[in-house]
């Protein structure tokens, strides 16, 4: 019965919301010659809206349930912090140039990437420069997180072994580290915007929220991958080879373009791909990316997460007898 | 479970599988799956234990290597989850299961300070307001800014124990750790914990030597293969001990 409820409630919500969208048409995303494909945005639209909003609802219902939860977290707020600086110093530490090597890196790392496309492969792209540093920016980001997250579990081992503490607070902790790294970076495209004198907008106050949706999909893989690898080593050398796929799945250094309309989907089908483009459309062309383009972020970001805290949970009291 | 009462360990049981290596490749996993290998001698390390320890108690464990002693403390500190039974616990517990756990060797021992107290769930002002005392306490002014991989594990010890008992817990776990450092700081180890005794600090203590046990504690309880013997006051246990 209970269920049921929620089941109508949901819908009752999507309903609306889709009676919404045919009433004003053209609002939330760019309408498409394919009639079918135009019509399935629609519903999965209004009903992303609806689950979101009705998750929001329940979150209040059941808050004290999830209180505690939030509060384990708030007490070790402090050895989120600590993680996080230890990190960021051991890092650069032995380094001659320290802390300047996080700008210096995404830079030189551009640099070659731009000497190697612009002189042997040529694509019709406009500064491409910051079309390539902008698309390296997320997906180093995604890349960085999620490796590091899943050695975060065997590497604490010791510490899990010895003190009861969260152990998602390891992962967390890599996330944040890398999170650190994506604003230097950050500064080194902004630098290369000024030097090849590209626009720039005001939309790119908005740069962060491609970012959170980034951060919560690696944080909900990185969750994943740290679960998985703590009974199956070999997910290590396996992500690796997956990441180098992932790369040229991505269009980082070649326009989406040159990829056939039927091989299109399947890029289409990457989140990293969905990410990009919304961090491209706020950061260097100065739009604003539209309400499907957000509700195709969220939802991947978000089935990442709560998939991630799953595994998670449903794992970890495991661990301590594999590390 | 009154309040009178600061740990309840209620039928509580441990199984480990005891594989002779473990797998940990799909090749590997394949190859056992084949061979039917993939199911493991069950060992329990702990049967049907039921303790009540009361608050400001300090409260013993004695038995052999192997025992279960320590899976038993680690059960209590929330590190293992048991198979089976129950285990309540009162209070905040400071696990002193093995001093210096989560030092960073590549950091000072400032910064080591921060993070151990991090790990133990202080915050960094808290620490801040405590970090003249862990120092003093550990006698290293001189080494405050060495990174602790230059330490001696006599230093490294001391700096593990000052951290871990310079805020008063309710339940403190002391695991063999009475026997770090020279014979001065073993001394002042005892008493400090002699002194959050009296601030009425549950104890749970561990140690194999017999003379430490029979003069710290009130009650013991004689482990023996993961079975509980028994409990009772501490001279008349550590005799029988003893005289096994």
């Amino acid at each position: 019965m209970r269920k049921l409820k929620y089941i109508l409630l949901i819908a009752t919500v999507g309903l609306l919301m889709y009676l919404l969208q045919l009433k004003i048409p053209n609002l939330f995303f760019s309408i498409e010659e394919n009639e079918v494909w135009n019509s399935a945005r629609r519903l999965i639209l209004a009903f992303t809206v609806s689950i979101l909003f009705c998750g929001a609802i329940a979150a209040v219902i059941y808050w004290k349930k999830i209180r505690p939860y939030l509060s384990k977290l708030y007490k070790f707020r402090s050895l989120l912090y600590q993680l996080v600086k230890r990190d960021f110093k051991a890092k650069y530490k032995r380094s001659f140039l320290g802390i300047i090597w996080t700008i210096l890196n995404p830079l030189l790392t551009m640099l070659v990437l731009t000497i190697v496309f612009s002189s042997l492969f040529r694509f019709d792209i406009e500064n491409f420069p910051v079309y390539l540093l902008s698309g390296q920016l997320i997906f180093s980001f995604f890349s960085e997180a999620t490796t590091l997250s899943m050695g975060s579990i065997l590497s604490a081992g010791s510490l899990i072994k010895k003190v009861n503490l969260p152990k998602y607070i390891f992962p967390i902790s890599k996330v944040l580290s890398s999170l650190i790294n994506l604003f230097f970076s950050f500064l080194a495209l902004i630098i290369v915007m000024v030097i090849t004198r590209a626009p720039f907008s005001w939309t790119m106050l908005l740069a962060p929220l491609p970012i959170l949706y980034t951060l919560l999909f690696s944080l909900g893989v990185g969750l994943i991958l740290s679960a998985a690898v703590v009974f199956f080593r070999d997910m290590m050398y396996l992500y690796n080879i997956f990441l180098t796929i992932l790369v040229y799945l991505t269009p980082i250094f070649y326009p989406i373009s040159i990829i056939p309309d039927r091989f299109r989907f399947l890029v289409s089908l990457n989140p990293i791909y969905h990410f990009v483009e919304c961090f491209r459309t706020v950061a260097i062309y100065g739009g604003i990316p539209t309400l499907w383009q957000n509700v195709v972020c969220c939802l991947m970001s978000l089935a990442s997460l709560l998939a991630g805290l799953y595994v998670f949970y449903k794992k970890q009291d495991r661990f301590i007898l594999y590390i | 479970m009154t309040s009178e009462t600061a740990i309840k360990i209620d039928n509580v049981s441990m199984c480990f599988n005891l594989s002779r290596d473990r797998v940990d490749s799909l090749k590997e996993y394949f190859i056992r799956l084949v061979k039917r290998q993939l199911f493991y001698d069950e060992f329990w390390a702990l049967r049907d234990i039921s303790l009540e320890i009361k608050k400001g108690e300090v409260f013993g464990l004695v038995g052999l290597n192997g025992a279960g002693k320590s899976t038993l403390l680690k059960l209590v500190a929330g590190v293992l989850k048991p198979t089976k039974g129950t285990i309540m616990v009162n209070g905040t517990i400071a696990p002193l299961i093995e001093l210096g756990a989560g030092f960073d060797p590549e950091l000072t021992a400032r910064e080591n300070v921060y993070l151990n107290g991090a790990v133990l769930g202080y915050s960094s002002k808290t620490m801040d307001k405590y970090f003249d005392e862990i120092i003093a306490f550990s006698e290293l002014q001189d080494f405050v800014d060495v990174p602790v991989k230059n330490f001696s594990s006599g230093m490294y010890a001391r700096l593990g124990f000052a951290i871990a008992t310079i805020i008063k817990p309710d339940i403190l776990i002391v695991d063999e750790i009475l026997a770090v450092g020279d014979y001065k700081f073993q001394e002042k180890c005892k008493h400090r914990i002699n002194e959050l005794m009296s601030g009425g600090t549950t104890v749970l203590l561990v140690s194999h030597n017999i003379d430490t046990t029979k003069r710290f504690c009130h009650r013991v309880a004689w482990l023996d293969k993961g079975r509980l013997i028994e409990v009772g006051q501490a001279k008349e246990i550590c005799e029988k001990y003893e005289g096994m």
